[in-house]
């Protein structure tokens, strides 16, 4: 969906970006991943051009970018930052709506669109449609941002770190939000992030940045047992790669089917660390698991997360 | 001992008591060149009005010791309404019961007691509205009520003996010709003002390097006195005029019109810039970026984004503008420009105060009139933004 082809961009006789390729599928949440000034965002923002590129070539869905006009582009694509820029004399719906109007949809089209959004976040449509932004809190506010992001139905979504201004507990709820949308639409999603931890919870693909380099790339378990160099091995961590390992893994993998034992069961999605937490603070080492209709199918024990 | 719970309205109340024992409500003159001679409000109003400034003066002093609460605070906005009022007919009432059965030439001017007593009431109002937390449209109607009660006043010749208005009658025409003329120099300067200047401050906010010359030329302008610059202007203008024959047929010249137009414009540039750059820098970056990455336009971002929300501040940079233009159009009548200007100077080169009053007091209502509409639009817009 998104081919990035060896792509640079200098400031002065600073490369930031440098010769880099990567392949995102279509479908695919690609990570980017690395620390402040690695050129993470500025590779992000070329996708969308609000960055010209020094030299390299970016197509989306097999168009090169630079054949469309900027704002046609834009258009097409969803575009969610940290800082949220809400239009401050808008309201939510007037938010949600921008990119639906700038492309002339029918007025209620719109409406029902901004409904449909409000709803996917979780945010009560008649409520909230006609509150401003100084009127939300911050996961209120990001909610919107994404929303709006995901307005027009773009086919692919740019994220720029966009949960790291939230609190801890507000940010876990949107990535599980948006790792929600994510398996509901089917959209192709590059996300940027610094935080390990936002990676492997999200990623289907993570490329590990340095220097404007793509370091490694490949599946965040991938990444954790097979790090490609010491730089890599470095920025995942040795501390706490068991449970870091364990949170990218799901139970689905390690089950004891058609095995019962007692408790409230945990579900088949839910990661090996999720497990290992239960039976820690239930002091039990087997407990039940259920698919998603809730049916007890089996059994994770201590043991199995080991393995 | 009891407890001041409104300090400020008992200052108001305390001042006024002073300023009507000590200086007189108005004075009393042979003729139009001599100072007057002060008579108290008692002996000025007669029994009737000065009960009643008493009497309302009594009650609000007895409100600075009442606690406060929503009633009290509308009670006190409405007296001190009537106050000023009253005190207005009571001016009036003085001036034609004085002047009655006097020779042609006497005058009656307003004293320092009548001055004092109006500015409480007016403050005590304005006190009241403040403490109630007043919007902008409980603030309209307040001032709406004053000035319909004003105009129905001086319509009924309540004020017609005052010399004020002794001066105003001998000059009826003069004087509507001359507001009108005031007001075109003002709007004449501000609008150039503006077309010049807002692209100036933009282009001031979009590259900080141009801040620094801009800046500093703008306010080296500002630092002119406006009668020097006023005279500075007088040779190149007649200079252009001489070599530029179609200019002087337009009335371009030394003095009149065009140099206290050139004049106004560059005094009103740098707020004007000013307020542009600082209204456009204060519109959040993260909002500007969001809308080029949603695929908005330049002119789009311009139009639905920057300049709705460096709105307020563009207002506010225009109240001052338009206020100080009418002040330094006053100035302005040095050089021929005309305006309420003419008055003031005629009545200084005559020593007669109520002619430069005549010239003054319009000038100072119109400066009120713009600050106060302009103050309530970017009060409702800043409202609707609320953030």
């Amino acid at each position: 969906m998104i081919e990035i082809d060896r792509v640079t961009k200098s400031y002065g006789d600073r490369r930031v970006v440098d010769s880099l390729s990567v392949t995102v599928g279509a479908g695919e949440l690609c990570v980017l991943l690395g620390s402040s000034g690695c050129g993470k965002s500025t590779t992000l923002r070329m996708i969308n051009r609000l960055i010209p590129t020094d030299a390299g070539s970016i197509r989306v869905g097999g168009e090169d970018v630079t054949r469309v006009p900027a704002e046609a582009l834009r258009r097409r694509i969803g575009y969610a930052i940290q800082s949220i820029g809400l239009f401050p004399h808008w309201t939510v719906e007037d938010n949600i709506a921008t990119v639906p109007r700038l492309l002339k949809w029918r007025l209620a089209q719109v409406r029902e669109r901004v409904t449909e959004l409000l709803e996917l976040f979780r945010l009560d449509p008649e409520t909230y449609r006609r509150k401003y932004p100084h009127q939300l809190s911050g996961g209120e506010q990001q909610r919107v941002g994404v929303a709006r992001a995901l307005a027009a139905d773009p086919e692919v979504l740019l994220m720029d770190e966009p949960f790291a201004a939230v609190d801890p507990i507000t940010r876990d709820a949107l990535q599980v939000e948006l790792a929600h949308i994510h398996r509901a639409t089917g959209k192709t999603i590059v996300f940027v992030t610094h935080d390990i931890e936002e990676a492997l919870r999200l990623a289907t693909v993570i490329a590990i940045m340095d220097s404007g380099r793509i370091v490694q790339l490949g599946a965040p378990l991938d990444i954790l047992e097979h790090p490609a160099n010491d730089f890599v091995r470095d920025f995942v961590g040795h501390q706490g790669l068991g449970l870091k390992l364990l949170s990218v893994r799901r139970i689905g993998d390690r089950l004891r089917r058609g095995e019962t034992t007692e408790g409230e069961p945990l579900s088949l999605d839910a990661s090996l660390a999720d497990a290992l937490s239960a039976m820690t603070a239930r002091r039990a080492d087997r407990l039940p698991v259920c698919d998603a209709e809730g049916r007890r199918i089996g059994v994770i024990a201590l043991a199995d997360l080991v393995r | 001992m009891t407890q001041i719970r409104n300090q400020v309205l008992f200052t108001l109340v305390i001042a006024s008591v002073a300023a009507v024992v000590v200086a007189g409500f108005v004075g009393y003159a042979p003729n139009r060149l001599v100072s007057g001679k002060p008579i108290a409000l008692w002996e000025a109003a007669g029994g009737p009005s000065t009960t009643g400034v008493a009497l309302l003066g009594g009650m609000l002093l007895a409100m600075c010791f009442t606690s406060p609460g929503k009633t009290l605070h509308s009670a006190q906005g409405s007296l001190a309404t009537v106050l000023l009022l009253l005190v207005l007919v009571a001016a009036g009432q003085a001036a034609s019961t004085l002047a009655l059965g006097a020779k042609p030439a006497v005058r009656i001017s307003l004293g320092a007691a009548f001055w004092v007593l109006a500015a409480c009431a007016a403050l005590a109002v304005v006190d009241a509205l403040q403490r109630l937390g007043a919007g902008p449209a409980a603030r309209v109607l307040a001032v709406a009520a004053i000035g319909a009660g004003v105009v129905v006043l001086a319509l009924a010749g309540t004020f017609d003996g005052l010399s004020i208005a002794r001066e105003y009658a001998s000059r009826r025409q003069l004087f509507g010709d001359a507001i009108l003329r005031h007001i075109a120099l003002v709007a004449g300067s501000v609008g150039p003002a503006i077309v010049i200047g807002f692209p100036l401050g933009m282009a001031a906010a979009r590259r900080p390097r141009l801040q620094g010359p801009v800046f500093a030329i703008l306010n080296m302008l500002q630092t002119i006195p406006s009668i020097a610059l006023f005279g500075l202007l007088i040779v190149p203008l007649a200079a252009l005029a001489t070599a530029v024959p179609q200019l002087a047929a337009l009335g371009v010249g030394g003095i009149g019109v065009a140099p206290a137009i050139v004049a106004l414009v560059l005094y009103a540039l740098l707020p004007v810039v000013r307020n542009t750059a600082a209204g456009l820098a204060s519109v959040d970056a993260a909002v500007i970026e969001a809308g080029r990455g949603m695929g908005l336009t330049s002119r789009q971002i311009f139009l639905q984004v920057e300049f709705p929300l460096a709105l307020p501040v563009l207002l506010a940079g225009l109240r001052i503008v338009i206020v100080q233009a009418i002040g330094l159009a006053v100035v302005a009548a040095l050089i021929g420009a005309g305006g309420l200007g003419t008055f003031v100077f005629e009545g200084l080169g005559q020593y007669a105060v109520d002619l430069v009053l005549l010239g003054a007091l319009p000038a100072i209502f119109l400066a009120l009139a713009a600050d106060f509409i302009l103050q309530t639009l970017s009060a409702v817009l800043r409202q609707r933004l609320a953030s």
